[in-house]
C-alpha cells in the first residue's frame, strides 16, 4: 500500500511538470506482435547492453599500448618476461583481476551472440520482406550497424596484442593496402605507418570503445525511434490487414516477457564467459611479426572474409604497369559487393518488380510466397557457409586426413555449385509450396515439385517468381471469412468507449479505450475499413486480463519482495548478535 | 501443470513456480558475492551469476505465459502519406516570406562558407600520417637490410654458413632490428644439384636466405616441408618452392618470396649485401 501510494504521488509530480499521461497512456498500449522471429532483434540490443557492462570493466584495467612492459603475476609460465602492455594487462586481467577472467570472456561471448542475433535478425528481415517500403531507412541503418558491429569486433579482438590477433591484423592491413591507388595511403592514415606501428594499439582502443560504440548507441537509438513511428509489420492471419497490428500490449504482457528475454541473454553471456574459455592469449603469447601460429582460425563473423581469401585463386595483374596484389579481388571487392548488396537490396527487388512496387508494406510475406527472393537468399547463405568452412581448411584437412590443397579444390568446386544447386532447390520448394498452399515442407508431395518445375503454366504459382503478389500474401482477408467479421462498440461504466474486432476465428479487443464513440470509430474504421460496426452491451468480452489474475500477478511480486526483505533482515540482526559481546 | 485441475489451482502453482525462480535467483547472486569474497573462481562466478539471471529469466518467462494474456489485441495502424492539407501548411511554414530558404544569393554564400571550412577540416586528418617519416610507397619498398649488414638469430648472436641446420629452417634479422614488421627472413640449407631455378639471393655453401613474409597478405610463412624443400604459410596455404626461387606453386600468393643476397665477412658470418631483391610481404600498388 505504501508504495502504491508513494509511486502514485511519484507519478503525479512528474505529470505535474512533464504532463507524461497522455504520452503514457499510448505508450503502455502500443501492440507488439507475437512471433519468435521478432525476438533477434531484442537479444541483439540486450547482448550490445552486456557488451557496455562488461566492456567499461575491461577498460578500467587495459592498457592500450605496445609500450615495452615486464608482466609480473599469478600466470606463472609470463611472469618475468618482456611483452606489450596491451598485452601484459590483458594477461593480468584474466589472472590477476578478480572476476577479470569471467569479465573477459562474457565480453567475447556477447560480441559474438551480439553478431549472430544481427544476421538472424537480419534474415528474418530479408525473408520476410520487412525491408519494403516504409521500412528502407530501418534496413540502412541495420546494414550500418551490421558493418559496425564487425569492425568493432575486430578492433576488440585485436587490441590485446596477441599472436593470433596480431597476425589477422596483419591480413587486414595487407588486404586494405592492396586497393589500387589510394592503398598505401590508406593503411598509413589508419596505422601511422608501415605494420606495426605503436599507433596502432591505441587508435584501435579508441575506435573499440568509444567511436564505433557512441555510433552503434545513436543508430540503436534511431533504428527504435524510427520502429516506433512506424508500428510494427505482421504476418498475415485472422483480423490482420495493411493497416493495423494485432498483438500483446506493451503493458504488462510484453514488458515482462522482454524483461525475461533479457535475463536470458544474461544468463547465457554469463555461463559462457564462466563456463567455456574463449580467446586464451595466454596460450597464444604476444605478437611478433616473425611468427606464426597454426591453425589459426578468426572469429566467425570475419572467418567468411579469411575463407574467400584462402579459396579465391592467385590473381594479381596490372594497371598502367601498377600491382593490383591477390587479396584485392576477395578481399576488398569480394566484401565490398556484399554490403554494397546488402544496401542496395530493397532498392533492386523493387525495380525487379513488374509494376514498381511503390506502395507500403505492413503485412509481411511469408517466406514462400517470393520463390526467386527466397532462391537468391538461400543461394548466397550456402555460398557464405563454404566460404566459412573454407576458413578452416586446414583443420578439415586434419579431420578427414586429407592433403589441405585437396580439400581445397574441393571446396572451390562446392563454392560454384552448392551456392546454385541451393538456390534452386529453394526456389522449387518455395514454388511448390506456395501453389499447394499452407502445407509445411514433410507434406509436399512429388506431384508437387513436379508441377513447381512446369514453368509457363500456373500450376507452380504464378510464374515469374519475384514480386508478384500470391494469395497468401494478399492485403485483406478473402472475401468469405469477412462474413462473420464485424466491429463491436461499447461504453464502458467508467464512460470510456472500447471496441473489438470479431469474426468465426478471433476476437480483438482495441488496445486503448477511447473518450467518445466518434473516437472510438474512427479507429475501429482505420484499422478495418467500413466493417459493420454495432453498439453491444458492456457485459463480457475481453477488456483487458482478468482480474483475479492480475492481483495474483502484483501479489507474487510482493510476495517475493517480501520474503528477500525478511532473509535480510534476519542475516542482518544475525550478525548483530554474533557482534555483540555475551552478557 | 497444464491441463489438470481448475484454472485457480494452476494459477496457484504458477505463482509458486514464479516465486521460487526468484528465489533460486537470489540464492544465485548471494552465491556469486560468496565466491567472489572467498578469492574468486572462474567457473563458479560465471555459474552463480548464470543462476542469478537464469532464475529471473525463469520467473518473468512463467509469469508471462501462465499470468498474463498473450496476443488477443489489436491497434489501427494509419497510412504514411500525410493529409494533403497537412503537406501543405507544412510547405508554407517551411517557406513563407521571412523563411531563409528564399535568401538564394545568402544561402549560396553560406554554402560556400561551410565547403570551405569542411575542406580545411580534412586537413588536420593529415596529423594521422607520420610526418617524419617516409613516404608509403618507399617505406614498403624498403627495410633495413643493406650490404654488410649481419644476419641474427632472435636473440641477437650472429650466424656463419655452418651454423644454419639441416632439415630445419633459421629464422634471421638484421643485426639492431629485430622488432620490425618487414625485415625477418629465413635461412635454409639445400642442395644446389637440386635447384631448378637459381635463388635470386646467391647461395653460400648451399646456404639460401629468404624473406619470411609471405607475398600474399604478409604471414610468416613457418611450415617447411624437408622433402620438398617448399615452405607453407599458416594463414591461407600459399606454398612456395624453395628449389625453383621460391616461386609460389599453391594457394593464393602470386609472387615468389624475395630473396637476400648474401656473402661472408672477414670474420665468416653470413652479411646481407643488400636489401631484398623484391620489396617483402603483401604486394601495394606502387610495387613495379
Ligand atoms: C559494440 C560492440 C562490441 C563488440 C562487438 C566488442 C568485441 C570485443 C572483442 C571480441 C574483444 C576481445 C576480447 C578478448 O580478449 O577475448 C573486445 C575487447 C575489449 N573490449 Fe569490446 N566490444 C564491444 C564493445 C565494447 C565497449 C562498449 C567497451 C567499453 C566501453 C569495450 C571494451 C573493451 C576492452 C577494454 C577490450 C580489451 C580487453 C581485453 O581483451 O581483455 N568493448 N571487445
Ligand atoms: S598470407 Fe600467406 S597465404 Fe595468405
Amino acid at each position: 500500500m505504501i508504495t502504491r501510494w508513494l509511486s502514485g504521488r511519484l507519478a503525479r509530480s512528474l505529470d505535474d511538470r512533464l504532463r507524461v499521461a497522455p504520452v503514457l497512456r499510448r505508450a503502455l498500449a502500443k501492440v507488439f506482435p507475437d512471433h519468435w522471429s521478432f525476438m533477434f532483434g531484442e537479444i541483439a540490443l540486450y547482448s550490445f547492453v552486456v557488451l557496455v557492462l562488461t566492456g567499461v570493466f575491461l577498460t578500467l584495467f587495459f592498457e592500450p599500448s605496445t609500450a615495452d612492459t615486464v608482466y609480473s603475476g599469478a600466470y606463472a609460465p609470463l611472469d618475468g618476461s618482456r611483452t606489450s602492455a596491451a598485452y601484459a594487462s590483458t594477461v593480468r586481467l584474466s589472472f590477476d583481476v578478480r572476476a577479470g577472467l569471467l569479465m573477459r570472456q562474457t565480453h567475447h561471448w556477447s560480441a559474438l551472440l551480439f553478431v549472430g542475433a544481427i544476421v538472424l535478425h537480419l534474415l528474418r528481415v530479408f525473408f520476410t520482406g520487412a525491408y519494403r517500403r516504409p521500412r528502407e531507412i530501418n534496413w540502412l541503418i541495420g546494414v550500418t550497424m551490421l558493418a559496425l558491429a564487425l569492425f568493432n569486433g575486430f578492433t576488440g579482438y585485436s587490441i590485446p596484442d596477441d599472436l593470433l590477433s596480431g597476425t589477422g591484423l596483419r591480413i587486414l592491413y595487407s588486404v586494405t593496402q592492396s586497393i589500387p591507388l589510394v592503398g598505401e595511403w590508406l593503411v598509413f592514415l589508419a596505422a601511422g605507418g608501415e605494420f606495426p606501428t605503436a599507433e596502432l594499439v591505441p587508435r584501435m582502443f579508441v575506435s573499440h570503445v568509444l567511436l564505433v560504440p557512441a555510433v552503434l548507441a545513436a543508430l540503436i537509438a534511431a533504428h527504435l525511434g524510427i520502429l516506433l513511428r512506424q508500428k510494427h509489420s505482421q504476418f498475415p492471419g485472422p483480423g490482420r490487414t495493411e493497416n493495423n497490428v494485432v498483438g500483446s500490449r506493451f503493458w504488462p504482457s510484453y514488458t515482462v516477457r522482454t524483461l525475461a528475454l533479457f535475463a536470458w541473454v544474461l544468463a547465457v553471456a554469463f555461463a559462457l564467459g564462466g563456463l567455456a574459455q574463449i580467446n586464451p592469449v595466454w596460450i597464444y603469447g604476444p605478437f611478433d611479426p616473425a611468427q606464426a601460429i597454426s591453425p589459426a582460425q578468426p572469429d566467425w563473423y570475419v572467418a567468411w572474409g579469411d575463407g574467400a581469401l584462402r579459396l579465391f585463386p592467385a590473381v594479381e595483374f596490372r594497371v598502367f604497369g601498377r600491382l593490383v596484389p591477390s587479396p584485392f579481388l576477395p578481399g576488398v571487392v569480394f566484401g565490398g559487393l556484399t554490403f554494397a548488396g546488402l544496401y542496395l537490396w530493397p532498392f533492386l527487388e523493387r525495380r525487379r518488380r513488374r509494376r514498381r512496387d511503390r506502395l507500403a508494406h505492413q503485412l509481411l510475406d511469408p517466406p514462400r510466397a517470393h520463390p526467386a527472393r527466397i532462391g537468391f537468399g538461400v543461394g548466397v547463405l550456402a555460398l557464405f557457409a563454404v566460404l566459412l568452412a573454407a576458413a578452416a581448411d586446414d583443420i578439415l584437412a586434419r579431420i578427414l586426413r586429407l592433403p589441405v590443397l585437396h580439400v581445397l579444390s574441393i571446396l572451390r568446386v562446392l563454392a560454384l555449385a552448392l551456392p546454385v544447386s541451393a538456390g534452386v532447390v529453394a526456389y522449387l520448394v518455395a514454388r511448390a509450396l506456395r501453389a499447394g498452399g499452407g502445407r509445411g515442407i514433410g507434406e509436399l508431395t512429388r506431384s508437387d515439385v513436379r508441377s513447381a518445375m512446369r514453368f509457363g503454366s500456373r500450376a507452380g504459382g504464378v510464374s515469374t517468381g519475384v514480386g508478384d503478389p500470391s494469395p497468401v500474401a494478399t492485403a485483406e482477408p478473402a472475401a468469405g471469412s469477412h462474413d462473420a467479421a464485424r466491429i463491436e462498440l461499447w461504453r464502458d461504466p467508467d464512460g470510456l468507449w472500447r471496441w473489438r474486432y470479431r469474426d468465426a476465428v478471433v476476437v480483438l479487443a482495441a488496445s486503448q479505450a477511447y473518450r467518445s464513440r466518434p473516437e472510438a470509430e474512427r479507429a475501429a474504421a482505420t484499422a478495418y475499413g467500413d466493417l459493420p460496426a454495432r453498439e453491444v452491451a458492456p457485459s463480457g468480452g475481453r477488456t483487458g486480463e482478468p482480474a483475479a489474475m492480475r492481483e495474483r500477478a502484483g501479489r507474487i511480486a510482493g510476495r517475493a519482495g517480501g520474503y528477500l526483505a525478511l532473509a535480510a533482515v534476519a542475516l542482518w540482526r544475525g550478525r548483530r548478535a554474533r557482534r555483540r559481546p555475551p552478557p | 501443470m497444464t491441463g489438470r485441475g481448475t484454472p485457480d489451482r494452476r494459477e496457484r502453482v504458477s505463482s509458486a513456480v514464479v516465486a521460487a525462480a526468484f528465489g533460486v535467483s537470489a540464492l544465485g547472486a548471494a552465491g556469486f558475492a560468496a565466491v567472489y569474497a572467498t578469492g574468486g573462481q572462474t567457473q563458479l562466478e560465471g555459474l552463480t551469476l548464470a543462476v542469478a539471471f537464469a532464475g529471473i529469466a525463469v520467473g518473468l518467462s512463467v509469469w508471462a505465459r501462465r499470468l498474463l494474456p498473450t496476443g488477443g489485441y489489436v491497434e489501427e495502424h494509419e497510412p504514411f502519406d500525410s493529409p494533403p492539407a497537412d503537406l501543405r501548411l507544412a510547405a508554407e511554414a517551411l517557406t513563407g516570406p521571412e523563411s531563409p530558404v528564399r535568401r538564394r544569393g545568402l544561402l549560396a554564400m553560406l554554402g560556400l562558407a561551410l565547403g570551405a571550412l569542411a575542406g580545411a577540416a580534412l586537413f588536420p586528418l593529415r596529423s594521422l600520417l607520420p610526418f617524419d617519416r617516409q613516404r608509403p610507397a618507399r617505406a614498403l619498398r624498403t627495410t633495413p637490410w643493406a650490404a654488410g649488414v649481419r644476419l641474427v638469430r632472435a636473440d641477437g648472436t650472429p650466424v656463419r654458413p655452418a651454423d644454419v641446420p639441416d632439415g630445419t629452417v633459421l629464422t634471421v634479422f638484421p643485426q639492431g632490428h629485430r622488432s620490425r614488421g618487414d625485415v625477418p627472413a629465413f635461412a635454409v640449407r639445400l642442395d644446389p644439384a637440386r635447384f631448378t631455378a637459381p635463388p635470386p639471393g646467391g647461395t653460400v655453401a648451399g646456404v639460401v636466405v629468404y624473406s619470411l613474409l609471405c607475398t600474399h597478405a604478409g604471414c610468416p610463412v613457418a611450415l617447411y616441408l624437408q622433402g620438398t624443400a617448399r615452405v607453407l604459410c599458416p594463414c591461407h596455404q600459399s606454398t612456395f618452392d624453395l628449389l625453383a626461387g621460391a616461386r609460389p606453386v599453391a594457394g593464393p600468393a602470386a609472387r615468389p618470396l624475395p630473396g637476400l643476397p648474401i656473402t661472408v665477412d672477414v670474420e665468416g658470418y653470413l652479411v646481407a649485401t643488400g636489401d631484398f631483391t623484391a620489396p617483402p610481404g603483401a604486394g601495394f600498388w606502387s610495387l613495379r
